[in-house]
């Protein structure tokens, strides 16, 4: 955005965002407990979309690929988490809790290591292949896989939702007033600041994280230098793999139900949040599906001037479309050549 | 600087003048033949197309022993057509000018809620009859006649495709992709919750506009064709055979509309464009005008579909209008080859057909003899559609991604590597 003289697109982005505080505004004057408990709320769905975000915007940093399918393998790991938590452990609401940590250690690993392994394997089968292929071929492959993955789990599970029991508690650890922060928050939030900081320190200072940022500058030069890109883009998609069989149990455990097609419209939404805080961008992935997740809970949680949670989903992809349209290079990511 | 005129120059010059003639004359002629062999098959298809309703055909058909399951009945054949014209459509704005559009489900949602409000008693606080075929002058609501209806919603969707199109055309390939995405499911949610704008019902909600009317000629022409144009659909009955021929006549009319159009100025600079978008804009094509009259014109035939088929249903249903049905007309695209129109027919058929009884009919033959008598026990396969559809575009991309039937044009593209962006490029900035 050329800066000194405002622009009209400016200008109705500076409305926007001047009406946006002052309904947040008159929310919180009218009900200020209320307003900081649903913004725990909505930080907490945040930081869950936040880590599906990271995967989006991981791949999409290398490649320039949109991972339609990261969704889906996030909702397949998930999935089965459930089983492992549920079958292999049998985990109740009344085991002990020596139990359950081992078994949501053991359950995260084998998402982690189910979404790393299908993602790596899509990328092999499917997208590899198509380098050199024109764009959208790609972005139609990954459509498709999109589908396909989605129908495994539609193989396994059916359409009906699998739940397990409520093991992190929704107690309360700290109460002022009618202000509380239950445990579970806590924990999702726990869990993704440190991903985060772990991440970022990862692409930044090792080696693999050097290569990465190489790879997506100049596949060809960093070839030349010696990065071996192949290892290097499988590397990626293992990470993002990962951070989808995280979320996938994170989103189980402070949700506790899902199904086949919950990744569908999970994928969506964070790959609108990483959009939003600027694709390829770690930081902004975070911050994009932390913002997303609070403007979706004060949609649903507010009580003054809020549209309802039957217009959510046109609230996120008018957001979408919003910001595509105006910034396409997000909040935190540099201009592209699609915003010109 | 001038070049001499030498006597053995001028001598080449008619020489290679007398080549050109007669290469020309030939290549005519070759045209010629060609058409005619073309349009034999041509002939041979619409034909049997036009005769597969009358009753003692297709049941003849459906009889045969083995492979009578494989053939539609003519209710299910309605669907595939309107499926089908829906494809075409997607492949002017997919095929010819290479962007792609997975909010396609917009347009058939804006055609069939089109026919829901300007043919149905929706609108009970008004009485408006224009042309209602067979239908009580008394009875509330607005009521025209469906082919107009169908122009109006060809206009209004294409109205609604130029809306969507002008703040989002000037993005490129994948974030196009998902803005249209994004409106199209921003459009179901929009009907699903528009029974309440300030207690003004929109669009009836989750129930959905139900009955609409049908089509038909009125009294008038009723009964000066005697009989032969039918004064209303649903009250006469043959009302599938109707429903058929009509359709048929629709898809007839969208394949004609495209096939022009892809030779003409619009076509050729939509093919530039998606050649190479900086070249054709080098070249002076309008690249917002162009893509928006691609967005407009594919917009088009899928509100004239979607009318028709909320014709058909007797219903505008918002459950109707998801994600994967823009994602199934893709398929079609996909696998017929993007930017040939009788490819994405032939996909079209193949795909309407498979997804109406096929998938159910092959499903039964595979549990009959493979899945039964092997594990003892019966898939549903028509559940896993999407995953079907998903293998296919997968495998299509990856092995044939012209599609079944190459567009000559689009083969040498995708062969000789002419495209605009690079497929997973560097990082534009340093480019």
């Amino acid at each position: 955005m050329p800066s000194g003289r405002p622009s009209l697109v400016g200008l109705l982005g500076l409305v926007f965002l001047l009406l946006l505080i002052v309904w947040l505004g008159v929310n919180f004057i009218k009900d200020p407990q209320e307003f900081i408990n649903v913004f725990f709320v909505g930080l907490t769905r945040g930081a869950v979309y936040a880590l599906i975000a990271l995967g989006y915007t991981l791949v999409y940093g290398i490649l320039q690929l949109i991972n339609f399918a990261h969704g889906d393998v996030f909702a397949l790991s998930g999935l089965v988490a459930s089983s492992v938590l549920l079958s292999v452990f049998g985990v109740t609401t009344d085991s002990g809790a020596g139990l359950v940590v081992v078994a949501i250690a053991v359950a995260l690993l084998v998402a982690m290591v189910l979404a790393s392994t299908l993602h790596v394997t899509i990328e092999f089968v499917g997208y590899r292949r198509l380098r050199h292929a024109p764009r959208l071929a790609a972005l139609i492959t990954a459509i498709g896989m999109s589908f396909i993955v989605q129908n495994i789990a539609l193989a396994i599970y059916d359409v009906d939702y699998q739940s397990i029991p409520r093991l992190i508690p929704n107690s309360s650890v700290l109460t002022i007033g009618e202000v509380a922060l239950q445990w579970n928050k806590l924990f999702v939030l726990a869990l993704t600041i440190p991903v985060l900081l772990a991440l970022t320190w990862m692409v930044r200072e090792t080696r693999h994280g050097k290569a990465m940022r190489a790879t997506s500058q100049d596949r060809d030069a960093s070839a030349m230098m010696g990065i071996d890109v192949n290892r290097t883009i499988s590397f990626t998609f293992a990470l993002a793999g990962s951070l989808a069989g995280a979320a996938g149990l994170l989103f189980l455990l402070y949700f506790t139900t899902m199904r086949y097609d919950t990744g569908f419209e999970l994928g969506l939404i964070a790959f609108t949040a990483a959009v939003l805080g600027g694709i390829g961008n770690l930081t902004g992935a975070v911050l994009g599906g932390i913002l997303i997740g609070l403007i979706q809970e004060f949609n649903e949680g507010l009580a003054w001037a809020t549209p309802g949670g039957d217009w959510t989903r046109s609230i996120v992809f008018g957001i979408l479309i919003a910001i595509l349209v105006f910034r396409p290079s997000g909040l935190l990511g540099e201009q592209t050549p699609e915003g010109e | 600087m001038t070049e001499q005129q030498t006597p053995e120059r001028k001598e080449e010059e008619q020489r290679l003048q007398e080549v050109i003639a007669q290469r020309t004359q030939r290549s005519a002629g070759l045209w010629r033949r060609e058409t005619a062999m073309a349009l034999i098959p041509l002939v041979l298809v619409i034909g049997y197309a036009i005769i597969y309703p009358f009753e003692s055909v297709y049941t003849t058909l459906r009889e045969i022993p083995g492979i009578g399951d494989f053939f539609p009945t003519p209710g299910s054949a309605v669907i595939i057509i309107v499926f089908t014209m829906m494809a075409i459509g997607l492949n002017v704005v997919v095929g010819y000018a290479g962007l792609l559009d997975l909010g396609y489900v917009a347009f058939y949602a804006a055609g069939a809620y089109m026919a829901g409000w300007l043919a149905s008693q929706h609108f009970e606080q008004v009485t408006f009859h224009f042309w209602s075929p067979g239908i009580n002058p008394e009875l509330p609501g607005i009521h025209i006649n469906l082919w107009i209806v169908l122009a109006l919603a060809g206009i209004f969707t294409a109205i609604v495709g130029i809306v969507i199109g002008l703040p989002t055309l000037r993005l490129r390939g994948d974030y196009l992709a998902i803005v249209t995405l994004g409106f199209g499911e921003i459009v179901p949610q929009f009907v699903r919750n528009g029974d309440n704008f300030k207690g003004f019902d929109l669009t009836s909600g989750s129930f959905g506009i139900t009955p609409i009317d049908a089509p038909g000629f009125g009294d008038g022409l009723g009964s000066a064709s005697a009989g032969l144009l039918p004064v209303n659909f649903q009250q006469s009955f043959d009302a599938e055979q109707l429903y058929y021929w009509s359709a048929l006549g629709l898809l007839l009319f969208t394949v004609f509309c495209c096939w022009r159009l892809r030779d003409s100025r619009l076509g050729r600079a939509w093919i530039a464009i998606r050649e190479d978008e900086t070249a054709a804009a080098a070249m002076g094509i309008p690249l917002m005008r162009t893509k928006t009259w691609s967005y407009a014109i594919g917009a088009f035939f899928g509100g004239i579909a979607g009318a028709y088929y909320a014709s058909f249903k007797s219903g505008a249903f918002p459950s109707d209008f998801y994600f994967n049905i823009s994602i199934f007309l893709l398929c079609m695209v996909i696998l017929g080859g993007m930017g040939s129109i009788w490819g994405v027919v032939i996909a079209g058929t193949i795909l309407g057909w498979l997804n109406i009884e096929g998938l159910g009919v092959i499903g039964n033959y595979l549990n009959d003899w493979i899945f039964e008598p092997t594990t003892g026990s019966r898939i549903e396969v028509p559940k896993y559609q999407f995953g079907i559809y998903g293998i296919i575009i997968v495998t299509m991309m990856l092995f044939r991604p012209t599609g079944l039937i190459p567009e000559r044009r689009r083969k040498l593209e995708m062969e000789e590597g002419v495209h605009d962006e690079p497929a997973m490029g560097e990082r534009a900035v340093n480019r």
